[in-house]
């Protein structure tokens, strides 16, 4: 693998990671709790489709085949799809919403917080810009941790669930393969495991402050490095791209 | 004879043209219709969010998904907006969304149609902006102050959404043959209803009469249709699409154009719960308010408790 093959991969997996999670929280327009927490949600689904076109378009530049970031996003199959299993899980309750954007958000935080230090000056910059949105995200999820967590009791067992259930994808988040090998050689990205300690630090604090339990179980999902994904993405990806694929020679 | 003396304070302001603020007595008639109408724009605005929100997925570009979302937003902050201005008149935002759901207030008949295409989401920035422009700029001469503010801050947002529908209409009106008829066919579903969204003819309005003496509406329904009338089917032309109005004429005499009958016995359906998407819209609007519930209640007993333990430390 070249280096420009390992960049172009990588570049895909952040594109994604915000395409795809930015379609999830899309997905509560006119459907949150109050309409302050719709506009909330769908915000930071415009903020994160709006860092994945960013990188999306660096991207197309890196393989150098003459694509472009809509061409990534509409013309590419699931199995090309590179993002966390976790941004792709359905929105759920509110709960499930708000466990898998703090679980994300803090990793992101520390991710993004590297990225700005990197060698490639386009990521550096992207990651510069969109440093202040991710604070904005954790901050958001990180109250709402606190407000469901040490709430009523039911906030409290939804919370409790949705911790449990979105668990087992938190592993992935820190999965390296040779594409990180190059780049960490290049100083272009970091080595995911030095995050990890501080990742679960981090959780660990709001986890407690919002009277809930760090779960504990050990299973763990992968695949996505490989472009191995659950059912749901199809979907996603079926919804996204209806349009281009069924009129493949229109513009709009 | 207080009353008396308060009411021709009230209508000398009105006809001075100044404003009427919330802690200025007003006759209980007009803060009514106040509440009718600014809450009947805030439903709308929020209820507008769904049949627009449908497409948000499957927008076919990048960046027709985030002027999309973008949008959706801004919609949902008109209505925020609105919910406050009508807030100043003395009842809750609880109290006027319980009006919505139980049928005492009503939205604009437009969100009770389909949208089922593409095009129908440029049409709907077009026409249904573009509608909502007419209507709003007109109302920024309304005489309730905080009504006023509301309008002068929405309609610049309002302008780039009419110009961004319009944008995707061009786009497939020039597109492929595929493209054109699919924006001819949101065309030919929407323009109808979207001219009943300025209300019935001045001859059959109920409300028209005090709500003009008391400048809460500036222009009759009639003329503000007619000047949508005559400034979008010009747009339409440049772009090659055709009204779905064949008595739509240039009138050079009255230097308006002419149009056909509007179906007023739909808009009647429509307006009264039986149109396409009324309990659909109603059932989603619902849905989230009851699912809703547990988060608010949770927000609430969180916030509760932090004044607690202010107190106690
Ligand atoms: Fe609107
Ligand atoms: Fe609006
Ligand atoms: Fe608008």
């Amino acid at each position: 693998m070249t280096k420009q093959e390992a960049l172009f991969s990588y570049c895909l997996r952040l594109g994604d990671n915000s395409l795809i999670l930015g379609h999830r929280l899309s997905e509560w327009s006119s459907k949150a709790p109050i309409i302050e927490e719709d506009l909330a949600l769908t915000n930071m689904a415009l903020d994160l489709i709006g860092r994945s076109v960013a990188i999306l378009k660096y991207a197309a530049e890196v393989e150098g085949k003459g694509h472009t970031e809509d061409d990534l996003a509409y013309r590419r199959p699931e199995r090309k799809f590179y993002n966390n299993l976790l941004v792709e899980q359905p929105n759920g309750d509110f709960a499930v919403t708000i466990v898998r954007q703090f679980f994300n958000s803090t990793f992101e935080y520390l991710l993004y917080e590297e990225l700005m230090k990197s060698k490639d000056e386009t990521l550096a910059g992207i990651a510069a810009k969109t440093i202040k949105e991710i604070k904005y995200h954790l901050r958001h999820a990180t109250d709402w941790m606190l407000r469901l967590g040490d709430g009523t009791p039911e906030s409290h067992l939804r919370a409790q669930k949705a911790l449990n259930d979105m668990w087992m994808f938190t592993d992935e988040l820190f999965e390296m393969n040779e594409v990180d090998e190059i780049l960490i050689k290049e100083g272009i990205t970091v080595d995911l495991n030095m995050l990890k300690a501080n990742w679960s630090k981090k959780i660990n604090e709001v986890i407690l402050e919002s009277t809930l339990t760090v779960p504990t179980s050990t299973f763990m999902q992968t695949g996505s490095r490989q472009g191995i994904h659950s059912e749901y993405l199809g979907y996603i990806i079926a919804e996204m791209q209806y349009l281009q694929r069924a009129y493949p020679n229109a513009k709009w | 004879m207080e009353n008396e003396k308060q009411l021709e304070q009230f209508e000398a302001k009105i006809n001075a043209d100044s404003k009427i603020e919330p802690k200025d007595w007003m006759p209980e008639d007009y803060r009514k219709h106040l509440i009718r109408q600014i809450s009947q724009h805030a439903h709308s605005e929020v209820i507008g969010m769904q049949p627009e929100g449908n497409w948000i997925t499957r927008a076919p570009s990048l960046r027709a998904k985030l002027i999309l979302l973008a949008k959706i937003q801004d919609e949902g902050g008109h209505g925020l907006y609105l919910y406050s201005s009508c807030e100043t008149l003395g009842i809750s935002r609880e109290e006027l969304i319980e009006q919505l759901h139980n049928g005492k207030a009503k939205y604009s008949t437009i969100f009770n149609y389909p949208v089922l295409t593409w095009a129908d989401v440029g049409a709907i920035g077009w026409l249904v902006d573009g509608a909502a422009i007419v209507n709003q700029i007109s109302l920024q001469r309304t005489s309730y102050g905080p009504y006023s503010r509301a309008m002068v801050r929405i309609c610049k947002e309002e302008s780039f959404h009419q110009r961004q529908g319009y944008e995707i209409m061009g786009k497939l009106a020039l597109g492929t043959p595929e493209q054109k008829e699919m924006a001819q066919d949101a065309l030919n579903r929407l323009w109808w209803p979207t001219l009943m969204m300025f209300g019935p003819h001045d001859a059959d309005s109920a409300h028209t009469g005090k709500a003009m003496k008391w400048k809460i509406k500036r222009e009759t329904n009639d003329e503000l249709r007619q000047r949508f009338i005559d400034k979008t089917v010009q747009q339409a032309e440049i772009i090659g699409l055709t009204m779905p109005d064949p008595e739509l004429k240039w009138n050079a005499e009255k230097n308006k154009y002419d149009h056909g009958k509007i179906d007023w016995e739909e808009f009647k359906r429509v307006v009264n719960g039986d149109g396409p998407c009324n309990k659909k819209r109603m059932d989603n609007h619902l849905k989230a308010h009851d699912e809703g519930a547990w988060v608010r209640e949770a927000a609430t007993a969180y916030a509760a408790k932090q004044v607690k333990e202010q107190v106690v430390a």
